[in-house]
């Protein structure tokens, strides 16, 4: 028997992920992938799924889903308010970070994410999709990925694999805020007088509500460059902090266009990444520079947080 | 040959080749590119090249800055790439409903439509890198006489197959997207097709590319086959 989603509605931006495609970048296609890469090994392990298997990434508001088949269980990770209609009508509170089991005509409502951006689903066995360029994630300004490179719409059906039996299993979690987002400096840095390279380690930004998986736009201090405004184009990474010619930084997340001509003011760490991304519109950001040793070092830690994190799955 | 070596943020290397943009700048960008790319270094995720710098995104997890940057400085980099550069020909159609900024480009350049295409298509164009969406080309040199800025506003959408002018580029729009370059006409053909895996690029870099020009008539045809 096939086991399926019928997607009621497809939410804001749901599309299916893992941790990213290598090595089209020089064709001008992004990584693109999970953007908070901790929630999503969580939702990969608690459902004992494998690590690189893909999930369903949403943002703000989530999909509505019919499932059709035999009892499974499934997980939502990040800070998400969702409900459960049972077959039966009765609804239930759904509780992140704790499997829960679906019958066939439940219904999983993703309502909305609570103070930040993105939230995973997985289901127990995985869902049936096939590598696109060997990998899961989606692309939708290149039309790459799974599910034609699209994200969910409306009406169509997400195809299961076979579930095999598992224990129901939880962890106690919940995300961290953080005070700093820490950058290194960019190669463009000296571009920028003084006073701006002060103000942009002092002053509060804000995220605007241009804001997507592409890259986040900021404004507070607008930052004055004393050399030139725009450069030869060349190669992006993501956490890339780019200073146009108004000033206001745009950071560039994981679906950046993979050149562009705008200074480089800094870069935002590996480890602070996942934070970062979750930050919603009107939320407020400080930043503190940081040396690349540090920032290496942060990064293992950021490692071990997340192995203790998952040795606590019960 | 490359001029200077330095981290960009924790998880990439930033490769400077110097600040001219000529065809053998870039040659020595996209020799080092192939030969990294077929070496398969340890941890490298992703390359970018572009007009005279390359770079190089890792997996923290597999490397760092110092140890790839030592594997960089080991490499052996063969003069001899593969040359597998192809000629390509791109037919386009320059009426009015496709040549969106054909009027500013006649004032600001004091030439006729007609003059501003001939030029455009007597030269043969050197693909310098391929990016910002996918599939995009950056084609140059244009001749001087056709030289000109970017739009002082940029359009919210370039239509999906616009060639476009900028300085001493043009470049042809792989899908519909916000940008400032000033549009001459369309293609009706992919440059960029997701679904092919060995050859998703039209035109890749080291390429050389011209332009034919078409009536609407064939454009129609080859759009809608």
């Amino acid at each position: 028997m096939n086991e399926y989603f019928k997607v009621i509605r497809g939410g804001i931006n749901s599309t299916f992920q893992d941790e990213g495609r290598k090595n089209f970048s020089h064709i001008g296609l992004p990584s693109s992938g999970v953007m908070d890469k901790r929630n999503f090994i969580i939702a990969n392990t608690i459902i004992n799924n494998q690590k690189e298997d893909p999930v369903l990434e949403f943002a703000y508001q989530g999909p509505s889903l019919k499932y059709f088949g035999n009892k499974r269980f499934i997980i939502i990770t990040g800070d998400v308010n969702f409900k459960i209609t049972k077959n039966n009508k009765k609804e239930i509170l759904g509780k992140c970070y704790k499997t829960i089991e679906i019958d066939n005509g439940d219904i999983i409502d993703i309502i909305s994410t609570n103070k930040s951006v993105y939230g995973y689903f997985t289901v127990n066995g995985g869902f049936k999709i096939n590598r696109v360029w060997g990998s899961y994630s989606t692309t939708v300004r290149a039309e790459v990925g799974p599910n034609k490179g699209n994200k969910l719409l409306n009406g169509q059906n997400i195809n299961l694999n076979k579930s095999s039996v598992i224990q129901s299993r939880s962890l106690n979690f919940v995300n961290s805020k953080i005070e700093f987002i820490r950058v290194i400096k960019g190669t463009n840095f000296q571009f920028f007088s003084d006073q701006s390279k002060r103000d942009f380690f002092s002053k509060v930004f804000v995220v605007t509500k241009l804001t997507d998986r592409m890259g986040m736009r900021l404004e507070g201090v607008k930052l004055k460059n004393l050399k030139k405004t725009n450069i030869k184009s060349e190669g992006l990474v993501k956490g890339t902090i780019q200073v146009p010619a108004d000033g206001n930084p745009i950071i560039l997340l994981s679906d950046h266009g993979t050149i562009g001509g705008y200074p480089k003011f800094g870069v935002v760490i590996s480890a602070d990444y996942d934070k970062l991304i979750q930050l919603p519109p009107g939320s407020k950001i400080k930043f503190k520079e940081i040396l690349l040793k540090d920032a290496e070092n942060l990064y293992k830690i950021y490692n071990m947080e997340t192995n203790n994190i998952l040795n606590k799955i019960k | 040959m490359i001029k200077n070596i330095v981290n960009l943020g924790d998880a990439a290397i930033y490769c400077d080749f110097g600040n001219e943009v000529d065809k053998e700048t870039n040659l020595k960008v996209i020799k080092y590119f192939k030969n990294i790319k077929d070496k398969n270094l340890k941890g490298v995720t992703n390359l970018s090249p572009s007009y005279n710098k390359l770079i190089i995104t890792f997996d923290l997890n597999e490397t760092s800055f110092d140890k790839l940057s030592l594997d960089l400085s080991n490499l052996d980099i063969e003069n001899e790439i593969e040359n597998k550069c192809q000629k390509i020909n791109i037919p386009v159609c320059f009426d009015d409903e496709y040549s969106l900024d054909i009027s500013r480009l006649e004032k600001k350049l004091s030439k006729s439509k007609n003059e501003i295409i001939r030029t455009f298509l007597s030269k043969t164009y050197f693909c310098y890198m391929t990016g910002f969406i996918a599939g995009m080309p950056f084609l140059g040199d244009l001749n001087k006489s056709i030289m000109l800025d970017r739009l002082e506003t940029p359009r919210v959408k370039v239509p999906k197959g616009s060639v476009g002018l900028t300085e001493q580029f043009c470049n042809i729009y792989t899908f519909e997207s916000p940008g400032g370059w000033n549009i001459i006409g369309n293609t009706p053909i992919k440059i960029f097709n997701s679904l092919s895996l060995s050859k998703p690029n039209l035109i890749n870099p080291g390429d050389e590319v011209s332009f034919y020009e078409i009536n609407k008539k064939e454009y129609l045809k080859v759009y809608n086959e």
